[in-house]
């Protein structure tokens, strides 16, 4: 067989005709060529004439190869109709044509199954059979006329009857393979048909096939594979939370706008796996089984609190009895079992609270890594995006109006996001000035971080002078927190100013002004953790006095009792606990701070998009019709949707969460819901109050950014609660771990008490310094070697697809200058005699093709025929979409088959004619 | 459809289903839409072949292709006579192309009379302009249309000639991830 390229095959495909046409003229070919010889003297004169006539359509076929030449040409277009009765007077050499073509079929089928089989299943399970079948069909081929001629012999020789039996196979195949063809149904039942009733007649000499039967079944069995698969996905989709209020966002808004809510399902997910873990292991245990509330100190508002701790005002602040319970870390007692279950509360509060980090750092880590995998971050580096973009986008799927007008939405966002970052890449101009202005605005941000950063750093000493002060005003009171609230309203926007000089994308811009406004923030996040350990410090030594004060105070009330009532040896009566003596708990202020700072940031962002948004969009839409000027077109317009402001406060916030929820558990439930509400009220909000970014721009398709900044934070956060757990002792009175040294003493205690003996030994030479040691080193070397590995592999990924752009731009070149480069060709082509004007542009392979027919036929008679067939061709061969298929094969091949008495069979090669 | 065999036969059926990607179900099921189309002329009866065509008018108002942008095109290039007016055996065939589970190669060559608008089996510039229309809803100015018909061309076109032959469009829709997955109805 002649070795085809990709291009070729394909081309097969469409150009039905054509491979029919080769393939069978190919075969004819081989079997004149190798045994056909009683006939092919009687054929050749034949096959001279129809090839002559084989480009008009409306003339009967008179040769056998006339007739299978026609039979491949209805295949798609309109004229098949009248072409079939045609077929039908073929007469008694039809059941050959079908045959013949049946093998031609069969073999492209054996290609597409190859081709296929990586995506088709079917293709799959059959290749193997059809490799081996290929090499039978050379065999086949050289008698496929003998038998043909001799089929009605009833004797059959055990030869003819495995040609036989090989046929029927293929028919067989045919049948299987019929839907795959890009026929008119109408042809396909009717060669069906033929195929059918040729399977029927010969399968019972031979007997049964079972082929068909079991294919049915694994057809069947595909279908039921393809349809629970499809059932599953639509069950796995359907199991994710707002993808469709999602997607119309993005469908209006474009996808940057989108990344910000997918995040937000993100950060939901993630809390709501903390929310289980919290509240799971620590919450429900306690209420289920720890001690009710009023039993011990910890658990009770103490006396003089209790006229006031119902007050509305005193609960949201979260005093009161908000603070005396559950959410809190004061609440918990330090039983080291609670309940018949005997569940280890300290230590499961202990486990919960590391487990927490745990989990987030791994699940942020891995959704990097997996984002890093999908794409390549911002570079759209795939060389068909508008192309697909245009054939790919319209889901065929759709059938419902409302979905239709998104995806109309969307597309077009889409194909303007695309536009934009080809305007991007398209801009050219002075590089050097663009430089200036950048580093320029790189120095103005940097100075501004400094500044900001200086005025908090003195804001703060500022305000520790402050503390040991008297009669200070309010602003000297408040000083810095205005003076935060301040920075973060001006640094923003100074930030935005400062960006509009760089031009960035939009998607550059974005992250820059993200990683700006975050280290503005960092600021914050200091101020508030050092006043927060200034806080926890006066509180210990608070507590130092306390502890001594209560055990004084024990004694005193014992000591009081017994000289009270001299007689009673009893025990005095308890205490009431919300009498006895208590110390500060930093843990729970620490908590409280968390949470008030979390309840005060949801309301603040809650009210600015209210009002910010809401009111204003409001105000523009209904004020408009009575005011001086256009509001919605000047000013103020209606809001775009805030990405980077978003993002951080949502990122912010995790990180309050990650370090509040240690001393309030009830903070991740908090939190849950806030997130919960938060998904409804924005995606709300977006799509009534603002209107979409000037330049919509596509987020980069990696939200790795934004997780970046969340692991960054998550690490920030994890290091003051990680000190704590480690270094600071807790409160003597309140939590699960009070009378300890250390909160970690909790694990040592499981240790010695709960584990058999051995393992106490065996954490010891675990937690042996030189292990450890070793095994940092190790893993250091780990990461080291992976680290180098996984550059190795990204230069290589960098060196094929260089490779790859080369071999296209390549390949594009060559078909580029063909037309110049073969102009010889051209000249020479002119030369001929009766060259008709060349087409406007004509194909250079075509030319080349046209070239060796033309030699060929020139061979056979110089002179008019080959003229006159050059002609025929030429015209046919420009006005085809294919034409340049049969070409791209290489022409050796081709070579030895045709005799030179036979134009005909080279002609058969040639480019079929074709109806526009 | 109280009983089955009086609209086709079984060997009608077992044929239509070596020739589709359908069950003998979703055949009969085929039918009956297609009689649901216009029941005054499709015949309950097909064991005969009747020969009876439905126009395009009719058939684009089917709940699966009436908010598609290429209805008209869909049927068009299905319909043998290329005015879309569709038979029954046309219609089958427009399912089972369209199918999950009809190969991409053949999907890809529908695909490519779908979208070549004027029907000289090249994509042109032309043809683009049309589906990009189509697509937005003319949303885009004529400058964005223009670049993105250029882009599109200068992305796929192999051959230099500035339009899109078969060969181009299949070797780039061969590698779109989202193909197969969009350019299938469920019927």
């Amino acid at each position: 067989m002649p070795k085809k390229s990709d291009t070729t095959r394909k081309l097969e495909d469409v150009g039905i005709e054509i491979d029919g046409d080769v393939d069978s003229a190919e075969e004819d070919k081989k079997s004149k060529g190798k045994g056909g010889k009683k006939a092919a003297g009687g054929k050749r004169g034949k096959a001279s004439e129809d090839g002559e006539d084989e480009d008009e359509d409306d003339k009967p076929p008179k040769g056998r190869r006339a007739a299978n030449k026609k039979k491949p040409a209805p295949v798609d277009e309109e004229d098949s109709d009248d072409d079939i009765p045609q077929r039908r007077s073929a007469g008694n050499r039809r059941r050959g044509n079908v045959r013949e073509r049946g093998d031609g079929d069969k073999k492209k089928s054996g290609k597409k199954g190859r081709r296929g089989g990586k995506k088709n299943e079917k293709g799959k399970g059959k290749d193997s059979d059809k490799d081996s079948d290929k090499d039978e069909k050379k065999k086949k081929n050289s008698s496929g006329d003998e038998s043909d001629s001799d089929e009605e012999d009833e004797s059959m020789s055990e030869g003819e009857m495995a040609k036989l039996m090989e046929e029927v196979e293929e028919k067989k195949k045919l049948i299987a393979n019929i839907r795959n063809k890009p026929w008119r149904m109408r042809r396909r039942l009717k060669v069906l048909k033929e195929a059918q009733q040729f399977v029927d007649k010969f399968e019972g000499a031979l007997g049964k096939g079972k082929g068909r039967k079991l294919y049915a079944y694994k057809v069947m069995m595909m279908k039921k594979w393809i349809k629970f698969k499809r059932d599953f996905e639509n069950f796995r989709t359907a199991c994710i939370p707002w993808e469709r209020k999602i997607k119309e966002v993005e469908s209006h808004f474009g996808s940057s706008v989108a990344s910000y809510f997918i995040f937000l399902r993100w950060m939901y997910g993630m809390n709501l796996v903390l929310f289980s873990l919290t509240f799971g292991l620590v919450v429900i245990p306690e209420v289920l089984m720890g001690l009710p509330y009023g039993s011990i100190p910890r658990k009770t508002v103490p006396r003089e609190d209790q006229d006031t701790a119902m007050d509305y005002s005193v609960l949201t602040d979260f005093n009161g009895y908000c603070k005396y319970s559950v959410l809190f870390y004061g609440y918990y007692n330090n039983q080291r079992t609670i309940g018949f279950l005997k569940f280890r509360l300290p230590l499961s509060y202990l486990m919960v609270g590391i487990g927490t980090f745990g989990y987030s750092l791994m699940v942020v880590i891995r959704t990097m890594a997996k984002n890093a995998d999908v794409g390549g971050g911002d570079g759209e580096d795939n060389e068909f995006t508008f192309a697909w973009k245009m054939f790919t986008s319209w889901d065929y799927l759709i059938g419902n109006a409302e979905t239709a007008d998104n995806k109309y939405a969307s597309i077009t966002t889409s194909f303007k996001e695309s536009i934009v970052d080809e305007q991007e890449n398209q801009k050219d101009e002075n590089i050097h000035l663009r430089r200036f202005l950048r580093v320029l605005a790189n120095f103005l941000i940097t100075c501004t971080l400094g500044g900001s950063g200086y005025l908090i750093y003195f804001v703060v000493k500022r305000s520790q002078e402050f503390q040991n002060m008297d009669n200070l005003s309010w602003y000297e009171k408040n000083e810095l927190e205005i003076i935060m609230s301040l920075l973060g309203l001006v640094g923003p926007m100074l930030f935005e100013t400062i960006a509009e000089l760089e031009e960035y994308h939009p998607r550059i811009a974005l992250k820059w002004q993200l990683g700006r406004i975050f280290a503005l923030f960092l600021g914050n996040l200091y101020t508030f953790l050092l006043a927060l350990f200034d806080e926890v410090n006066a509180k210990l030594e608070e507590e130092e006095s306390i502890k001594n004060a209560s055990i004084w105070f024990l004694k005193e009330y014992y000591a009081n009792y017994t000289a009270n009532n001299p007689n009673d040896t009893g025990t005095p009566p308890p205490i009431n606990p919300a009498d006895a003596i208590r110390g500060p708990c930093w843990e729970t202020t620490v908590g409280v701070e968390f949470v008030k700072l979390t309840i005060s940031d949801i309301q603040v962002t809650y009210l600015t998009i209210l009002i910010g948004d809401f009111l204003r969009a409001f105000i523009v839409r209904f004020l408009n019709y009575c005011w001086c000027w256009d509001l919605e077109a000047g000013w103020p317009s209606y809001g775009e949707f805030d990405i980077s402001g978003n993002v951080l406060g949502l990122v912010f916030n995790q990180g309050m969460i990650w370090m509040g929820a240690f001393y309030a558990p009830g903070l991740v439930g908090i939190n849950v819901l806030r997130l919960l509400s938060s998904m409804y009220y924005q995606c709300w909000a977006v799509m009534a109050c603002n209107v979409p970014h000037e330049r919509v721009f596509k987020a980069s398709k990696s939200n790795n950014f934004y997780m970046g900044l969340l692991l960054l934070i998550l690490f920030l956060s994890l290091l003051p609660v990680v000190y704590t757990i480690m270094s600071l002792p807790p409160s003597f009175d309140c939590g699960p771990f009070s009378g300890k040294e250390r909160m970690f003493d909790v694990v040592m205690e499981t240790i010695d008490l709960d584990l058999p003996a051995f393992m106490g030994t065996l954490f010891g030479y675990v937690a042996n310094p030189g292990l450890v040691i070793s095994a940092v080193l190790l893993m250091v070397l780990a990461i080291y070697y992976l680290n180098s590995v996984s550059e190795a592999y990204k230069n290589s990924n960098n060196e094929l697809k260089k490779k790859m752009q080369m071999a296209r731009d390549e390949e594009k070149n060559r078909r580029n200058n063909k037309d110049s480069t073969n102009q010889v060709m051209k000249d020479l082509e002119d030369l001929l005699p009766n060259r008709p004007p060349t087409p406007p542009s004509p194909r250079e392979n075509i030319a080349e093709k046209n070239q060796g027919q033309g030699g060929k036929s020139a061979k056979v008679k110089p002179g008019t025929a080959g003229g006159v067939h050059l002609q025929k061709d030429v015209s046919l061969a420009s006005a085809n979409p294919n034409a340049r298929g049969p070409v791209t094969r290489a022409p050796g091949p081709r070579g030895p088959g045709p005799l030179p008495g036979q134009p005909g069979a080279g002609r058969g090669q040639g480019p079929p004619p074709r109806r526009q | 459809m109280g009983n089955k065999q009086t609209i086709f036969t079984d060997e009608q059926l077992d044929a239509y289903q070596d020739c589709t990607f359908f069950t003998r179900k979703e055949i009969l099921r085929l039918h009956g839409r297609y009689h649901e189309l216009a029941p005054h002329l499709v015949p309950m009866d097909y064991t005969n072949d009747p020969d009876v065509k439905v126009p395009l008018a009719l058939i684009v108002n089917m709940p699966e292709l009436k908010e598609n942008p290429f209805r008209n095109r869909i049927v068009e290039s299905f319909s043998e006579d290329g005015q879309g007016n569709l038979s029954f055996n046309d219609f089958v065939d427009m399912f089972s192309v369209l199918s999950e589970m009809a190969p991409r190669e053949l999907k890809a060559i529908y695909a490519f009379k779908i979208y070549d608008f004027n029907v000289d089996n090249y994509i042109c510039k032309e043809d683009l302009e049309k589906t990009l229309n189509k697509l937005t809803k003319e949303e885009l100015t004529p400058e964005e249309v223009n670049l993105v018909c250029e882009k599109a061309i200068e992305e796929a076109d192999l051959d230099g000639d500035n339009k899109l032959s078969f060969a181009d469009f299949e070797n780039m829709i061969s590698r779109a991830p989202d193909f197969l997955s969009t350019f299938h109805i469920r019927i």
